[in-house]
């Protein structure tokens, strides 16, 4: 055994053995490639606005994320890519009609205090591109949360919303102003004083012809939401690099879809299948089970702790959308469980080999 | 109906109102006793046990003693002291009856008598108009018990993410409790997203 030696071809090393050739930078394109469909749909439906807000935003990422490293006399890294997933996901999470001056100082609050002052890339406790979200939400509620686009322009692939439902007009352009969460939350009160029952506003928002809109993305709603075919594509190519696995996602979704399944069977709907799909398509729900939850840093290791993580997600995701006083809790859920994870990881440790 | 109002109370003082998160309370112990998780715990625990028993007892003085006599304006001086004395009294209790008990709890109730949350869920019993509802001591004593839930939850959360930011590269003059304000107001800014909850 002794006289192996390095002549014969077999070299004598510490593990691992085999490797991926995955590296952060690698992956970090990766997934800014699978996002690019998605935030590409946004521009083409929201116009040329949609474009410079995500640039002022991955611009306004990376410059930050370099500036602190100089100044801190680090190693600037921002070619691994991370920061541009930051600020192209920021820039995908705002209002079409958003100011821009709000995206950059998003981006700086999203590198420098979520993930910089915490020591950097894989150090970070939350999200960093979600914390700049509920920043902004706090700080400039207004721009936020209005400035939407109507969502009945025929300007891409699907028709526009028909009004199968038979809303007066006025009800109707009332209710479509919002996103469709924003019509399902705000929209009782306002059909309520045309006293229309919320029966009808139910027909309006669960017809198929509304399902359409929010697979395709005919619908208002932040950049990069609307389209839940281009997440798909994006999240199913991520799936298949083995990039994420399924766990988040599916158990995010699932749990979605199995809440607004016992909530509307309770509630007495006569479809709720039609509920069911409006609440996995609507909002930022692909987006966020896809991209932001299964961020590596701040997302459970083990199965066992994804999994849990994202029933957690789930199931405040659609508290928040029944009863909360925002229309949409994906972003918050995800912040939330990012808060858990450290504790979600301590009790899902794995039991080491050999051991009791 | 009333077991409605009451799973309400608790929900939101456990989330919605949070007293750490949201009403912003009780900051010592929670920035002070968040560097371990097992010490976080048993601070935790203890929270929860003052301030149940302080909403209970604190309803009383004030109904029975303090609204017939008309001196309310001296309930901030009566609450202290009646919380101060009785959590010294149920302290030593404690130690001769249930010394296991006492480990887990016992350094950390004289640490909190005077704590600003505990005398807050107390107030807020009151202006919450408690005293003149129906089932008022109930109410009280779910509301204070929903805070220390709340509380405790901050507390381990909290914990569980400096127990991790130990090993991490964070800016030297950052360290310590600096880090643990920014944390906070990342984790207020996400309890956010309960607020305006309608239950």
């Amino acid at each position: 055994m002794t006289d192996i030696k390095e002549t014969q071809g077999l070299i004598l090393s510490n593990a691992p053995h085999i490797k991926t050739g995955d590296s952060v930078q690698k992956i970090m394109w990766l997934v800014v490639a699978s996002l690019v469909p998605a935030a590409a749909f946004g521009v083409y439906t929201f116009g040329l606005h949609a474009l410079v807000l995500i640039a002022a935003s991955i611009i306004s990422a990376v410059a930050a994320e370099a500036l602190y490293q100089a100044l801190l006399k680090k190693k600037i890294s921002v070619i691994d890519g991370s920061a541009v997933i930051t600020g192209l996901l920021i820039g995908m999470n705002v209002p079409p009609t958003a100011p821009a001056w709000m995206v950059v100082i998003g981006s700086f609050f999203g590198i420098i205090i979520v993930k910089q002052v915490f020591g950097g890339l894989g150090f970070n406790i939350f999200n960093p591109a979600l914390g700049a979200r509920a920043f902004m939400m706090a700080s400039w509620p207004v721009y936020m949360t209005t400035g939407w686009v109507p969502f009945s322009g025929s300007n891409v692939l699907a028709g526009g919303v028909q009004n199968a439902a038979g809303l007066p007009q006025q009800a109707f352009d009332a209710i479509t102003q919002a996103t469709p969460l924003g019509a399902l939350k705000e929209g009782p009160k306002i059909l309520q004083e045309m006293n229309i029952g919320i029966g009808q506003l139910h027909d309006f928002l669960f017809s198929s012809s509304m399902i359409k809109s929010l697979f395709i993305g005919n619908i208002g709603g932040v950049i990069g939401e609307t389209s839940a075919l281009f997440l798909l594509i994006g999240g199913i190519f991520l799936l298949a690099r083995r990039i994420i696995t399924w766990h988040i996602p599916v158990s995010f979704i699932g749990t979605v879809g199995i809440l607004a399944f016992a909530y509307y069977s309770a509630a007495g709907l006569s479809c709720p299948w039609m509920a069911v799909l409006f609440h996995l398509l609507s909002g930022g729900l692909m987006l966020g089970a896809f991209f932001m939850a299964t961020d590596m840093v701040t997302s459970p290791v083990s199965a066992a702790g994804m999994v849990i993580f994202g029933v957690g997600c789930g199931a405040i995701t659609f508290i928040i959308r029944i009863w909360g006083g925002y229309p949409e809790g994906v972003s918050y859920s995800i912040l939330l469980m990012n808060a858990a994870t450290p504790l979600i990881d301590r009790f899902t440790k794995p039991r080491v080999f050999g051991v009791k | 109906m009333e077991i409605k109002v009451l799973f309400t109370i608790l929900i939101s003082t456990i989330f919605i109102n949070n007293y750490v998160l949201y009403q912003i309370l009780g900051l010592c112990p929670f920035l002070g006793v968040s560097k371990k998780l097992d010490s976080a715990l048993g601070m935790g625990l203890a929270v929860i046990f003052v301030m149940t028993l302080a909403s209970f007892i604190t309803y009383l003085v004030y109904k029975y003693i303090l609204v017939p006599y008309d001196i309310t304006y001296l309930r901030t001086i009566f609450f202290i002291l009646v919380i101060a004395a009785l959590v010294q009294l149920v302290e030593m209790i404690i130690e001769k009856t249930s010394p296991g008990l006492y480990q887990a709890l016992g350094i950390f109730l004289p640490l909190i008598t005077t704590n600003c949350a505990v005398l807050g869920v107390a107030v807020l019993n009151i202006n919450s108009g408690f005293i003149d509802a129906e089932m008022g001591l109930l109410k009280s004593v779910i509301q204070g018990f929903g805070g220390g839930v709340g509380f405790t939850l901050a507390l381990l959360l909290m914990a569980g993410i400096r127990e991790r930011l130990e090993l991490a590269e964070i800016p030297e003059n950052l360290k310590g409790l600096p880090i643990t304000f920014i944390i906070a107001g990342i984790m207020a800014l996400a309890f956010l997203g309960f607020s305006g909850m309608k239950i």
